[in-house]
């Protein structure tokens, strides 16, 4: 084992570990904040696969700016465990079984789409997740999936104030 | 086993370099609450904290031993470990920073080359950027956590001003770093050292933005809403005692010198003295002046901050979220606009 694998289960268990969390707590703040933990394990993966660029945007949008608004909406509405509703049997039955389809077709999916056996992760090199040759991709070879997106996010702003303005 | 080839060199270089960067920000962090209630003081026409000391100046010291001396208080319906963990995180967030700051050029020490930053990273300013935007859950846990209205209100506006404000501060950065070209904050150093002119220069309109941005980033008067005392009683940390409403208290004080120091390496040259030829005098002494004149612009930022705050009245809250949506942010994409086109016009 080197350090970059040491590294890579290390992140791995952080990840995993912190996903669990965020299922199995009680209390929806702290739901949160185990997600903003699991955000900052993949960003160690990306660090690990040379993609800094990545890296610090995952932090800076995800856990930074999204898991703020999570915490907003959930202090504001004063989630607690315990006057919220208790769920039917059958609904929980229902979530675990398509959970489970969902899970199954992924793992699926990955495995048709790629020959995964005897590969090996790139680790510290690449220079995708470098910001020079991503803005190159995004702004040539990406150029419309791209612009089409930022208009997308530029509706779903203008339907916010509209809603907001009501 | 190769994990013990490390170059152990190299990590205790880089542990004693952090260790000398956070006590000397600590340090600098503990007189900045003397030099705020002197400048206070001045302003205001009185002589200040003078007693503790030659003129008051053990008055810090005096202070930090209060604060510890006192009674810690976990309230009862107070959720324990977020309470705790709300004023460690803004510390850690505040502290990060310093990570990334080129503090001088390069020191020979025992034939080792020692450059004075701890990481020169690829994203540097992008750094500092996540580590902002981290220092907002001190806030909000801590208020959340507390139990109490008041602070709960207050966390809530502390985000979201911190939010409204960041959007702002990126849009200024995003003109700066069009005409540097890249984001790490010793290139951007090295880039003015060896030019003519300092970004400020190039950017005036941009470094103002900047500058309002981290004001408000820092809760400084007049955008410390979330500690409006009229209408908050005393904000986030109410319901705080001891040394946990001291690490409050600090980060803001640490997050001004770190941010005096962002905006002396991004827009005032960092360590570069103007008029100056670093390469007529030993390569050691002249990293130490270019250290010395780091600091001394940092002292200068310190002291506007507190200038300001000790002079504007503090505003009123939709007038604080008009300025930060409706005049800062324009304002930037007008600013981000006129680089493109000049740099366009150059081409």
């Amino acid at each position: 084992m080197n350090t970059l694998e040491i590294l890579f289960y290390a992140l791995s268990a952080f990840a995993v570990v912190s996903a669990i969390m965020v299922l199995v707590s009680k209390n929806p703040i702290h739901s949160v904040l185990w997600l903003i933990l699991v955000f900052f394990a993949i960003s160690g993966h990306y660090i690990l696969l040379n993609a800094q660029f990545l890296a610090i945007v995952n932090i800076i949008v995800y856990a930074g700016a999204i898991m703020v608004l999570f915490l907003f909406v959930i202090m504001l509405m004063n989630v607690k465990s315990d006057n919220e509703p208790q769920k039917k049997l059958l609904v929980k039955f229902i979530g675990v079984l398509s959970g489970g389809s969902l899970l199954t077709l992924l793992i699926a999916l990955v495995k048709q789409t790629v020959q995964l056996e005897g590969k090996q992760v790139l680790m510290k090199e690449g220079t995708i997740g470098l910001i020079h040759p991503l803005g190159k991709a995004l702004f040539s070879d990406y150029v419309v999936p791209f612009e089409i997106s930022s208009v997308l996010f530029l509706s779903a702003m203008v339907g916010a104030v509209i809603i907001g303005k009501k | 086993m190769t994990i013990l080839a490390l170059d152990w060199g190299f990590i205790i270089e880089k542990l004693i370099m952090i260790a000398i960067v956070v006590f000397a920000s600590l340090g600098i962090a503990l007189y900045t609450t003397f030099g705020e209630r002197k400048v206070a003081a001045i302003l205001q026409d009185r002589p200040g904290p003078s007693r503790a000391g030659p003129f008051g100046l053990l008055q810090p010291l005096a202070d930090g031993l209060k604060l510890i001396m006192k009674e810690e208080i976990i309230p009862s319906q107070a959720n324990k470990w977020l309470f705790i963990l709300g004023p460690g995180l803004a510390m850690t967030a505040s502290l990060m920073t310093c990570a990334v700051i080129p503090w001088g050029s390069a020191l020979d020490v025992f034939g080792r080359h020692v450059e004075l930053q701890i990481a020169d990273v690829n994203i540097g300013i992008l750094y500092v950027f996540a580590v902002v935007s981290m220092g907002v859950y001190g806030i909000m846990i801590g208020g959340w956590a507390s139990n109490n209205k008041f602070s709960l209100m207050s966390a809530l506006r502390a985000a979201s001003q911190a939010i409204s404000y960041e959007l702002a501060m990126g849009l200024a950065l995003i003109a700066l770093l069009m005409t540097t070209g890249s984001l790490s904050l010793k290139t951007i150093v090295e880039q003015q050292v060896q030019g003519h002119w300092w970004n400020v220069v190039y950017q005036p309109l941009g470094f103002l933005i900047f500058f309002i941005t981290a004001m408000a980033e820092c809760n400084r008067t007049p955008f410390d809403l979330p500690e409006a005392e009229n209408e908050l009683n005393f904000g986030y940390h109410q319901e705080y005692s001891s040394m946990k409403l001291g690490f409050y208290l600090f980060a803001e004080y640490i997050n001004m010198i770190m941010s005096s120091a962002i905006m002396a390496s991004m827009y005032f040259g960092g360590y570069d003295l103007p008029f100056f030829n670093e390469a007529s005098v030993a390569p050691n002494i002249a990293a130490m002046i270019g250290v010395g004149t780091l600091l001394i612009k940092i002292v200068l930022f310190i002291f506007l901050f507190m200038w300001i705050r000790w002079t504007i009245p503090r505003f009123r809250y939709d007038q604080l979220m008009g300025l930060g949506w409706k005049t800062l942010i324009p304002l930037a994409l007008f600013n981000m606009l006129l680089t493109g086109a000049v740099i366009l016009a150059k081409l």
